[in-house]
């Protein structure tokens, strides 16, 4: 497995995996989206990227369909979000651990296995494939919080979903650790699934496909990593963040015209 | 709704319950000690024999109040229930599993209550122990599923804090424990005979008496078994699976 970060152009363009038109959005009575567009394509690790605060997880949150919008539509694998179909083909990890900590690591996948109808053989799967097989019969409010967050990861791997809605799971983890996770989230991206990541470490837009920098519930970009550096004439993307700030415009190249443009 | 996702919540809560040993004690044995504080307290007296099996139904109702609605808050706040929710679960699956596991432990709760008033208190029983048992545990039922409903409209702990003095006390200083129901003005008298709680005190102590026939205390019981379903119904419409 190689850290290879850049798209596989030869790779036919798939229909896009979340399309998000016009979306309104507000909490606590302050609109945090505001007419927010965008597209995410199938089987690509698609970094969401952007301050505290710059609403990644309110449209993650719409996109699972726990959000309650104002105006918008949000389609997911070809279906309004929140359909009662998707609910078992979209897999969400929220940014603080969802799970049960009076529970050991097996029971707590066990009884999300159920409860999404997933295969038994599932547990195994994805005890091994998170690295939590030395400490599955502990319970979870025992375990570090790298260790936790993978708990909560390994859950939304069960019943191997089409889409991941990933909200910062590397947060708090050792770098080994973050490298081990974003190695399997290329394995995975590998065999089709796709990714929506956010995180507001720019240091992991590398080992992005693509990258959407949101910042104040809008985008700043929606470009390859290596067109994002590119427009801004650096070669990190934090400088290209702040760049894109002073720009005053976006960097918006959506899949399809990005496509055209690299022929 | 499927049973499959019920039963593999009710058995999630009662695991959660089972590693916290100390709350499982707590669970079972603190109705019985309020019951025999009560005794205690009116030994030297008689009071006990009438307000004996209105303690019964007070106690348990009230634990299982509390402990069904925070356990329900925790998972809001674990953000396991937005995790549920974005699942195939179903809501009805969710609240049925909850009053399924609670309701297994207020039957444990609710036998050790009344074991500990009749044979250790000397609670004197004219009825059927066994109607009286079957009345006490419709009771702890109560208390789950108006636990289940509170917490569905709570947002935050404090919420359902005060849902306990909102939803409990009326029905307690309603209930006919402090004066007989009949002797409450009017209006008070008019509301107290709609409270569940009032049909359970009303049915124990009916039966501790042997005052009234088992198809009277039937209705009662039927009348605290629709409260449960009606409560665990709209709690289930009140959750929602987006939120603001």
């Amino acid at each position: 497995m190689t850290s290879n970060s850049s798209a596989p152009l030869h790779e036919p363009s798939a229909p896009a995996a979340i399309i998000v038109q016009d979306l309104h959005v507000h909490r606590g009575g302050m609109p945090v989206l505001d007419g927010l567009s965008l597209a995410v394509p199938s089987g690509l690790i698609v970094g969401l990227l952007g301050p505290s605060g710059s609403g990644k997880t309110t449209l993650m949150r719409s996109i699972v369909g726990v959000q309650l919008v104002k105006s918008g539509t949000i389609e997911v694998l070809g279906r309004p979000a929140g359909s009662a179909e998707l609910r078992r083909r979209v897999g969400y990890v929220t940014q603080q651990a969802s799970v049960y900590d009076d529970l050991t690591v097996r029971q707590n996948l066990v009884y999300f296995r159920r409860v999404l109808g997933a295969p038994a053989s599932d547990v195994a799967r994805v005890i091994e494939r998170t690295d939590l097989g030395s400490v599955e019969r502990r319970l979870v409010g025992t375990l570090s919080g790298g260790q936790r967050s993978r708990v909560s990861l390994a859950t939304a791997l069960l019943g191997s979903p089409e889409l991941l809605v990933l909200d910062e799971p590397t947060v708090g983890l050792d770098p080994v650790l973050r490298v081990e996770l974003w190695n399997m989230f290329r394995t995975l991206a590998a065999d089709g699934t796709t990714l929506l990541v956010s995180s507001h470490v720019m240091d992991e837009a590398k080992r992005c496909d693509r990258l959407l920098l949101m910042r104040d519930g809008a985008l700043l970009a929606d470009d390859t990593v290596h067109g994002v550096l590119e427009v801004t004439g650096t070669d990190d993307v934090e400088t290209a963040f702040l760049r894109l700030i002073e720009r005053g415009e976006p960097d918006l190249r959506p899949r399809d015209a990005d496509e055209e443009a690299s022929r | 709704m499927t049973f499959t996702r019920t039963f593999a919540t009710a058995g999630r809560v009662l695991g959660q319950i089972r590693h916290d040993h100390r709350t499982v004690a707590l669970l079972l044995v603190v109705p019985s000690l309020l019951i025999g504080l009560v005794a205690w307290i009116f030994v030297d007296t008689d009071v006990f024999t009438d307000i004996g099996p209105a303690m019964i139904a007070l106690f348990p109702f009230i634990v299982m109040f509390l402990v069904t609605s925070i356990s329900t808050l925790r998972e809001r706040r674990s953000g396991t229930l937005e995790r549920l929710l974005s699942m195939p679960m179903g809501k009805g699956d969710l609240i049925l599993g909850y009053a399924l596991a609670f309701g297994l432990l207020a039957v444990f709760q609710t036998a050790i209550a009344v074991s500990f008033a009749v044979w250790v208190c000397g609670l004197e029983i004219e009825g059927s122990i066994w109607l009286l048992f079957a009345v006490a545990v419709a009771d702890a039922l109560l208390g789950t599923a108006l636990g289940l409903l509170a917490s569905a409209f709570a947002r935050t702990e404090f919420q359902v804090v005060q849902f306990m003095p909102l939803l409990v006390f009326p029905q307690i200083l309603l209930g006919g424990i402090f004066i007989p129901r009949e002797q409450l003005p009017a209006a008070l008298e008019a509301i107290s005979e709609w409270l569940p709680l009032s049909f359970a005190i009303d049915a124990l102590q009916a039966v501790a008496a042997d005052s009234e026939s088992p198809e009277w205390i039937a209705t009662k019981l039927l009348v605290i078994g629709a409260w449960i379903v009606g409560s665990i119904v709209l709690g289930s419409i009140t959750l929602r699976r987006r939120t603001p």
